[in-house]
């Protein structure tokens, strides 16, 4: 029998104390920063100017116009039919004009390429919601998830913290631009094993974040294949995918399934969310969308702790099923992301700096791994401590995604105005050229 | 997973191929038979769960064969909850949803009981929705149409303004007895979330919470589900009026130790669910008392404070520890407006938390939940209107009270008396006169009648884990007033044939 500690206080929980929740990392070190002393074009331009945050502002005009012209969505029209009903659904199947418009705009997103079937779609108070209630359904605790790195920071606490999982990377470099090989799934599930970790997935985010990239066709072949061999899982992030810059470069996983004839699709799980795309995040709408009945079924009762408000379910059903819109946004929202992208690598190019080559997101993936002292995690941080005080601005480090090689930094260039870009790029260049000096 | 690992062993070799394979089919037979006598004869469940028990089964006696590779499978804690739901709680829901009554469009549907919602007070509401919305939800006080106020990251844990609004609103629901801290709240996606977080924060997984019966049947799955949390009830009794008696709890709390579980901490509601009766002053000294001795946490879900009716006072323990020296650190309310509010889909709740650990913790975790942004705009908005919400506190009150007077005084006509209460949306009734036999069983069977006969959803005790079969909650909130006769009508006809048969 366990010995009883007296404690002096009334305790907490081991999930309350533990750390897996990250947040002591140098990803959420510099938004610290970043909150003293923020940067304002006109009231404080010395401030640190933000860019580790995976924001999309760039679009904000459209949206303001439609919900100005169209107010019926925010209101319940004259007399207010369906009020009632609206304050009182707390029906965790969602309401159905809203997923429909979902399905319909996941449709668009990928050029009508996949066919979304509204009943498969689990509404979540956002994206981290869904990552979340997925690794309760997939995996018991002890058990272990795949994720390619680099990876989004927020995975190691979205997860992990609650759900007891294990995160084992599949380690991905340089000189294949980070791709998956076969041959880093094959490594990472031994790897796995080995630790007596039960291997239930993979996750994958498509594009990929922090590298602003595709997966290409061939690799996602690749991972599904293997999910099927070893016989589990896969899950494909694909927050970013209406942030492509083109839209014929993005394929979804759901495209590959319905060329193979759905066989064996009931190991895959899509997660979407309108944070990134539609920039929205703080609406905290989710989605998860499952080949797996079984999934659908238990992740809907699951999603109870996590509903999205009735209100803003009604609000965006209206917006997602305005065709006009919703077509006018998604090319327009690439047109301008594109343009960003372009404007950053070239001022990044002009400082004498690489980035990955991108084609989707809202960061770049930057190489700066010959301005180390020497190829290690520690000068990767010295150096992210520079920029941060120094050159005042907040980037994410590699090694906070569990990069391999040290030297890279994400980038965000859509949170902020074509002016404060400009800004950045400009103390970017200052400092290149004194450290060119030394 | 315990049940593979032995069969591992005899198909290795121990015990030969024949073992092997007839042990699993023989472990499938006899749970399948076991289910079937044990089924309850009213899980008609929805489709896509009908097949789940049994093709689980058919997929864990694939996988115990060595090299065979079964559909992915998915984790042990998603099992259970995949299974067809066998709570009367949840069955009665649906069957009331999938034939709802309608005064003209569908008289004979399902009049649904059991769900506690309020739908007294919407046309207060409504009219305030359409006096103070008609700006765009962009546009802020008075300043310029712009998306990025709502738009973009909030903090986690709910705005500002919401939790002053929020703060405000309360102590006017609490009679103004008690203040709120805004610095002091966590706001979650509904009070669903907020017990989940609060148990991961205070319990590990096999740890347990003390829980007096009746209880609100959600509990099971806001507590138990992910955290692996127990709950150990703590049986109340008619005699009591259903009220917790500290004797009661130690006696619980000495045999759960002995067993070797841990208790974290005592999970009630006040106002009561689904009983409606209010915690003393005195009494909630002694459970404070009780929870210092054994260094307990004290879960006070306090989401019914505003569905007050009578002339009995609410006291919150916000207030006693406001006016007593008690340990604070153990303290935690939940609340929210679903109920006291009438907006149980735009999702607001809140834990209310005096210690500083906690609530770090909590803001952490409510990531997971938050509330969304253009909602948290409109419900500062009218929060804030204070001549609104005075008139909708006092206004819900009577209109409760009236509801609640009809129906009481209906079922006592048909000779069912209700349980001294003065809160809550639902009045507990005894109908233990009805029951066939004086057991689990026969309420369930008078529930059934009363299901699917009757076509009234009300709630059994035995869904709410109380320990004195008969007693079953009824709530009134969702009824108009010209529906009561009718339900009359309909328990009278079952109560008739019960005494006919008698």
């Amino acid at each position: 029998m366990a010995i009883e500690i007296e404690q002096p206080s009334v305790g907490l929980s081991k999930v309350a104390v533990s750390e897996t929740h990250g947040e002591d990392s140098p990803y959420f070190a510099g938004w610290k920063a970043y909150d003293e002393n923020p940067y304002h074009e006109s009231s404080n331009q010395s401030g640190v100017i933000q860019m580790g945050l995976a924001e999309n502002q760039v679009s904000f005009d459209l949206l303001e116009k439609y919900l100005e012209e169209h107010s019926e969505g925010s209101s319940w029209g004259k007399g207010a039919p369906g009020f009632r009903e609206n304050a009182l659904f707390q029906d965790y199947h969602g309401l159905k004009s809203f997923r429909q418009a979902m399905a319909n705009f996941m449709e668009q997103i990928r050029g009508g390429r996949a066919k979304f079937d509204p009943d498969r779609i689990v509404l979540t108070a956002g994206a981290t919601a869904a990552n979340e209630l997925l690794t309760f359904i997939l995996a018991d605790p002890g058990d272990a998830l795949l994720v390619p790195t680099p990876y989004y920071p927020g995975f190691d606490r979205d997860l992990r913290w609650r759900t007891g999982v294990k995160i084992v990377p599949i380690h991905c470099d340089s000189s294949n631009n980070f791709q998956v090989t076969p041959q880093a799934l094959e490594a990472a599930y031994q790897c796995a094993e080995s630790m007596n970790f039960k291997v239930r997935g993979v996750l994958i985010t498509n594009p990929s974040n922090p590298l602003g990239a595709t997966i290409q066709r061939s690799v996602l072949e690749e991972i599904l294949d293997f999910a099927t061999r070893k016989n589990i899982h896969l899950v494909s992030d694909e927050i970013y995918c209406g942030s492509t810059f083109s839209s014929s470069e993005f394929i979804s996983v759901a495209e590959i399934l319905q060329t193979r004839d759905y066989k064996n699709s009931e190991r895959v799980h899509i997660v979407y969310s309108l944070s990134k795309d539609l920039g929205l995040p703080g609406f905290r709408v989710g989605t998860i969308y499952s080949y797996n009945d079984k999934v659908v079924t238990t992740a809907r009762r699951m999603s109870s702790f996590t509903l999205i408000s009735s209100q803003t379910q009604h609000l965006l059903a209206c917006m997602l099923s305005n065709k006009e819109f919703t077509e006018k946004y998604i090319k327009t929202n690439r047109e301008r992301l594109s343009k960003r992208y372009d404007m950053i690598i070239k001022g990044l190019k002009n400082a004498g700096i690489e980035c990955l080559k991108g084609n989707a997101g809202l960061f770049c993936w930057m190489n700066l791994s010959p301005l180390l002292e020497e190829p290690t995690r520690e000068a990767e941080l010295t150096l992210w401590k520079i920029i941060l005080n120094e050159v005042r601005l907040n980037i994410s480090p590699g090694s906070s995604c569990h990069c391999s090689e040290p030297g890279w930094f994400r980038v965000c260039f859509a949170n902020m105005s074509e002016q404060t870009l400009e800004v950045a790029l400009e103390r970017i260049h200052k400092f290149m050229e004194q450290r060119k000096r030394k | 997973m315990r049940l593979i690992v032995p069969l591992q062993g005899v198909v290795q070799g121990r015990g030969g191929l024949i073992l092997g394979s007839l042990i699993p089919c023989a472990l499938f037979y006899f749970l399948q038979l076991y289910l079937k006598r044990n089924r309850s004869p009213n899980s008609q469940s929805s489709p896509p769960s009908r097949s789940t028990s049994s093709s689980t089964l058919a997929e864990m006696t694939r996988t115990l064969s060595r090299g065979s590779i079964g559909p992915a499978r998915i984790s042990s804690r998603a099992i259970s909850i995949a299974k067809p739901n066998d709570s009367p709680y949840y069955i009665g829901l649906d069957k009331a949803s999938e034939d709802p009554y309608d005064r003209i469009g569908n008289p004979h549907g399902v009049i649904q009981l059991g769900l506690s919602e309020n739908r007294l007070c919407f046309d207060l509401i409504k009219k305030w929705m359409l006096d103070n919305l008609s700006d765009s939800i962009m546009r802020k006080e008075g300043g310029d149409l712009s998306i990025s106020g709502i738009a973009t990251y909030q903090p986690i844990d709910g705005t500002m303004e919401l939790k002053l609004a929020m703060a405000g609103f309360m102590s006017r629901v609490m009679g103004g007895a008690v203040s709120f801290e805004p610095s002091q709240m966590v706001l979650t996606a509904g009070a669903t979330p907020a017990i989940e977080t609060l148990c991961f924060c205070l319990a590990d997984h096999g740890n347990a919470f003390l829980v007096p019966t009746p209880y609100y049947p959600g509990f099971d799955r806001d507590v138990k589900w992910r955290t692996g949390v127990e709950l150990i009830p703590v049986h109340c009794r008619s005699t009591d009026n259903f009220i917790l008696s500290i004797t009661a709890l130690d006696q619980a709390f000495n045999q759960t130790r002995k067993r070797g579980t841990k208790i974290r901490g005592i999970l009630l509601s006040n106002p009561a669910n689904p009983v409606g009766n209010l915690l003393s002053r005195e009494m909630l000294h002694g459970l404070l008392d009780f929870a210092q001795e054994k260094n307990l946490h004290i879960i006070s879900d306090e989401i019914f404070a505003g569905s007050m009716y009578g002339n009995e006072k609410f006291v919150s323990m916000a207030e006693v520890l406001d006016s007593e020296n008690f340990d604070k650190d153990r303290v935690h309310i939940i609340y929210g407006l679903s109920k006291d509010l009438s907006l149980p889909g735009f999702r607001v709740g809140m834990i209310y938390s005096f210690n500083e650990n906690v609530l770090a913790a909590a803001r952490k975790l409510t990531r997971f939940s938050s509330i969304s942004a253009p909602t948290q705009r409109i419900l500062v908005s009218m929060l804030s209107d204070t001549r609104f919400t005075e008139e909708y506190i006092e206004t819900n009150k009577k209109r409760i009270q009236n509801m609640r007077d009809l129906f009481v005084a209906g079922l006592k006509v048909l000779g069912i008396r209700c349980g001294e209460s003065s809160a809550g949306l639902y009045c507990w009734a005894d109908m233990s006169k009805l029951i066939p036999s004086y057991s689990e069983k026969g309420e369930l069977e008078l529930w059934d009648k009363l299901l699917n006969v009757a076509k009234i959803n009300i709630t059994p005790g035995s869904a709410c884990h109380c320990i004195e079969p008969g007693w079953f909650r009824c709530c009134f909130t969702t009824l108009a007033q010209e529906d009561i006769p009718v339900v009359m009508e309909r328990i009278r006809k079952v109560a008739d044939t019960h005494a006919s048969c008698s």
